[in-house]
């Protein structure tokens, strides 16, 4: 028997994930032009990964396997993780992350819904604290031969030349360890690798994830609300800082067009079941997200620092909706019934 | 008259197909007299009218068959000529399937009014035109069904800044209102301006929605005359024909929950309303019939002026329902209630009979869980957290959830609408609403507590008396002083009035057993009538929303 409403707008669950991943293409297309297929294969081991541990787990908890192996969520981890991580990192790192995102991030905290924690990013912060090595040796531009890459994925030659830090890697090593020598134009400048603004190949991935997340706004599966937010804010404070003391801190457009940024603004900052749910409850974890991120590049120890600093924030997610609950209809002018 | 006139935003908001198209191809149609009238007594909010008129009596139409109980109440009449054949309990328009008190009639085809006489409400107090439009039996005819001499009455100050008339009509399928004003335009009008007159209101913002073309420009037409009374053109969007929405968006002011809108220097009628009220006092006719529109899976859709009590199986044989018809929805298909039969009746609530079928309304799909995407909040008009709402009551925190508001929700369905996890989000509402209604009622119960022990006592020495009785029937000597005194315990003497309310309290009793005896609160034996009344309501309810909230609900449910 059903009640009103007698009839639903024809939406699904299925259908904002599978807007979400068509939303990831532009900025992975632009990924395989600058640093070759090699990602497109890590993209599919964590989507492969991702469903046969989505399936177990729902096998296990007695859940109906149709309907939610279809839901969509499960790959959206996937291409998360696959895009966060390396892409010639090799496959068992990418396999290892998606089973923790899956079974313990999702599945262990109740599933689809339920995670505390964006699971992406709990595999992310658990293989750099594991395997910082591996986790941070990126292609080089121009490496981009298909065979090569597949060489270093399944592990059958290990190929340092090709691998290179990123260009926030390289800029945090190189003001770290070289006695405050370096300066961000120095280093920024000298690295080959390193284009105008982001580094190079990084800006125009970034743009790629922009034009996406700009179609998600306007097809209303996310609002403006954090990616503004995130952005404005790392973009001030990283601002600030390189005015202040631009040798010492990279500028704001470098931050926000380099390393996971774009990605985190429109796809990370933006995972409803772990972000806060208000308006200005989002605008305040964006924040958050942002300003912790800067932190996290600046002075920490890990070359990107989205994932710890969405974590961290997720951790304040219900506080953060709690004191941000819109005023209710008659109520907006603090009166109360 | 039209002119620009600044319009307020609401938040949230739907935009379902509206459907309204194939009832308004044609005019309003006369729905005939059935075989039998079903009048149930309790068609407006507020206490139930009791019965003037007994098996046999001969009615005409017009004629009161129910009076109202106390002043929140409001009359009942006979909807055409005919011989009343019982007064009994029958099924009545609500998805309970609670049988209520009825007047059954059987017509005699001469449709023969009382005397009509028109009031004269320019000569009379304002109370006795209150009394005399309760005794008309006037209500909210936009399906709230609330007395409408109650809200006649313009408060404190005297006078009111705004009187809104709402001819938004913005639910799906549901055209009543909106061939009520192509048709009768002029007479609306002019129930508009006697209740802009009872109420003293500086000005009358008619809101009709933008999909109306037809009924905007009757209206204009007929507002052209009157002084500071303006159609009032509103974007269409599910709810904005909502009261509170509608006050919202030709006024800016927002009436929080619980409040009188009077207090703000506004109040809401229906253009239906304002009709009845032209025919009550301009006609000097009772409201005993009303436009219905018959929508839905039927080949002929169209507005019927109904006579109440007609058995809704009679209406929708006019429209031929198609053969996949599985259901009746009294109202639109996002706030509608599904009818427990097709034999029970139009009633003055009855804006809409919606013919449904699992092709035009399908099964959800299956629920997911919440995944917190807020498409909710986006659509929620009452600016509230939806899924905050909905994981407070599955979860049965009910503290929570009225801290969140819970009882501002309107129940608009909007939420449940946008939901792409298909959760059926009213429905966890309602739940969660009964349960801390009914919490309420035993607290309150248990307040009584000393009054049930008078109760109880009284109980006590009438049964000694029974007893006492018994025995001395016993012995032949005193068998008919026995008979008597057993007769002068089980019978005692009553007036007509007495009566009435015994029946109430044997329907209250019946409907009470009727529920699952688990499910009772303790200590209901010696409550009042209206107490035991609306905890029989209260439990039917509950029982029904565990029903419909069964499947959603933890296991230990
Ligand atoms: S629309 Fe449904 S899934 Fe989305 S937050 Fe609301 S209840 Fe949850
Ligand atoms: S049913 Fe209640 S919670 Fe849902 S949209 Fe309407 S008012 Fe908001």
């Amino acid at each position: 028997m059903n009640n009103s409403p007698y009839f639903l707008k024809p939406a699904s669950v299925q259908s904002v994930m599978l807007r979400v991943l068509a939303a990831l293409i532009p900025g992975i297309a632009v990924y395989v032009w600058f640093f070759g297929a090699a990602i497109l294969v890590q993209i599919g081991l964590a989507s492969a990964a991702a469903l046969v541990a989505e399936a177990i787990m729902l096998k296990l908890r007695g859940k109906p396997l149709a309907l939610f192996l279809t839901d969509g969520s499960a790959l959206v981890t996937a291409w998360l993780i696959a895009l966060t991580f390396p892409s010639i990192a090799p496959w068992w790192l990418t396999v290892l992350g998606t089973l923790i995102a899956i079974v313990v991030a999702k599945h262990l905290y109740g599933g689809l819904g339920q995670n505390p924690f964006n699971p992406a990013m709990v595999a992310f912060a658990l293989m750099i604290v594991a395997y910082p090595q591996l986790m941070s040796q990126w292609p080089a531009v121009g490496a981009t031969e298909f065979a090569t890459q597949l060489d270093a994925i399944f592990g059958f030659r290990h190929l340092d030349a090709m691998a290179m830090a990123t260009p926030l890697d390289a800029l945090r090593t190189a003001l770290h360890t070289a006695e405050a020598k370096a300066t961000v134009a120095g280093v920024l400048g000298e690295n080959a690798a390193v284009g105008n603004i982001g580094g190079k190949g990084w800006e125009w991935i970034g743009a790629g994830y922009l034009l996406g997340g700009v179609w998600l706004v306007q097809q209303r599966i996310i609002t403006w609300h954090m990616p503004v937010a995130f952005l404005a804010t790392l973009f001030a404070v990283a601002g600030l800082f390189s005015l202040i003391d631009n040798a010492q801190f990279a500028g704001p457009l470098f931050h926000v067009f380099t390393g996971g940024a774009m990605l985190g603004a429109f796809f990370i900052v933006t995972d409803p079941v772990s972000g806060a749910t208000t308006p200005k409850g989002k605008l305040i974890f964006a924040a958050g997200v942002a300003l912790l991120t800067w932190v996290i590049r600046t002075f920490g120890a890990y070359p990107d620092g989205i994932a710890f600093a969405v974590l961290l924030m997720n951790i304040a997610v219900p506080l953060i909706d709690m004191y941000t609950q819109p005023a209710v209809f008659g109520h907006k002018n603090g009166e109360h019934s | 008259m039209s002119m620009l006139h600044r319009l307020f935003n609401f938040h949230g908001g739907v935009k379902p197909a509206y459907n309204k198209e194939a009832s308004t191809q044609q005019p309003i149609a006369v729905s005939p007299a059935p075989t039998f009238l079903v009048i149930p007594l309790h068609q407006s909010i507020g206490g139930t009218p009791r019965p003037l008129v007994q098996a046999g009596d001969k009615v005409l139409k017009g004629q009161r068959i129910g009076e109202a109980d106390g002043n929140v109440s409001s009359a009942v009449h006979a909807s055409t000529s005919g011989t009343v054949t019982a007064v009994e309990m029958r099924l009545m328009p609500h998805t309970s399937g609670l049988p209520a008190l009825c007047v059954v009639i059987e017509p005699d085809g001469r449709d023969e009014w009382i005397t009509r006489t028109p009031f004269d409400y320019r000569n009379a107090t304002p109370t006795q035109t209150r009394d005399y439009l309760r005794d008309a039996g006037v209500v909210g005819l936009g399906g709230a069904v609330f007395p409408s001499h109650l809200k006649l009455n313009p408060g404190k100050s005297g006078k009111l800044d705004t009187l809104v008339i709402n001819g938004a009509e913005c639910e799906p399928f549901i055209t009543c209102d909106d061939v009520l004003m192509r048709e009768r335009a002029e007479a609306t009008v002019k129930g508009i301006a006697i209740m802009r007159e009872m109420l003293a209101a500086g000005r009358v913002l008619v809101g009709i929605e933008d999909n109306k073309p037809e009924a905007i420009a009757a209206m204009e037409k007929a507002v052209a005359g009157e002084k500071d009374m303006a159609v009032i053109v509103v974007p269409t969007r599910y709810p904005a024909g909502g009261a509170k929405q509608l006050i919202r968006v030709l006024t800016g002011i927002e009436v929080p929950h619980g409040k009188r809108s009077t207090d703000y220097g506004v109040q809401c009628f229906n253009v239906g309303t304002a009709y009845a009220i032209y025919e009550a006092i301009a006609l000097g006719q009772p409201l005993v019939s009303r436009i219905v529109t018959v929508a839905g899976n039927v080949e002929k859709a169209r507005n019927y002026e109904v006579l109440f009590g007609t058995p809704m199986a009679d209406l929708i044989a006019l429209c031929d329902a198609k053969p996949d018809t599985d259901r009746l929805i009294m109202g639109g298909p996002m706030m509608g209630v599904r009818m427990p039969a097709d034999s029970v009746p139009v009633v003055k609530a009855t804006n809409c009979v919606l013919v449904g079928s699992p092709i035009l309304f399908p099964p959800p799909p299956p629920e997911m869980p919440c995944i917190r995407c807020g498409e909710c909040a986006k659509a929620c008009p009452a600016d509230l957290q939806p899924f905050e709402l909905y994981w407070f009551s599955r979860a049965k925190i009910f503290g929570k959830a009225q801290e969140y508001n819970l009882f501002d929700c309107i129940e608009c369905g909007c939420c449940a609408y946008v939901c792409p996890s298909h959760i059926p989000l009213v429905d966890y509402y309602r739940f969660a609403k009964s349960e801390i209604w009914a919490r309420e009622k035993e607290k309150e119960a248990a307040d009584e507590a000393r009054v049930r022990y008078e109760f109880r006592l009284f109980r006590e020495e009438r049964e000694k008396e029974e007893k006492a009785a018994r025995l001395a029937a016993k012995t032949a000597a005193g068998r008919e002083k026995a008979a008597a005194a057993l007769a002068s315990v089980d019978q005692p003497t009553t007036t007509p009035e007495e009566d009435a309310k015994k029946a109430l309290i044997a329907a209250a009793l019946e409907r009470a057993k009727a529920q699952k005896a688990d499910a009772a609160p303790q200590n209901t034996e010696q409550l009042t009538s209206e107490q035991q009344a609306e905890i029989a309501a209260i439990e039917a309810r509950r029982a029904e929303i565990r029903e419909m909230a069964k499947p959603h609900l933890p296991p230990d449910n």
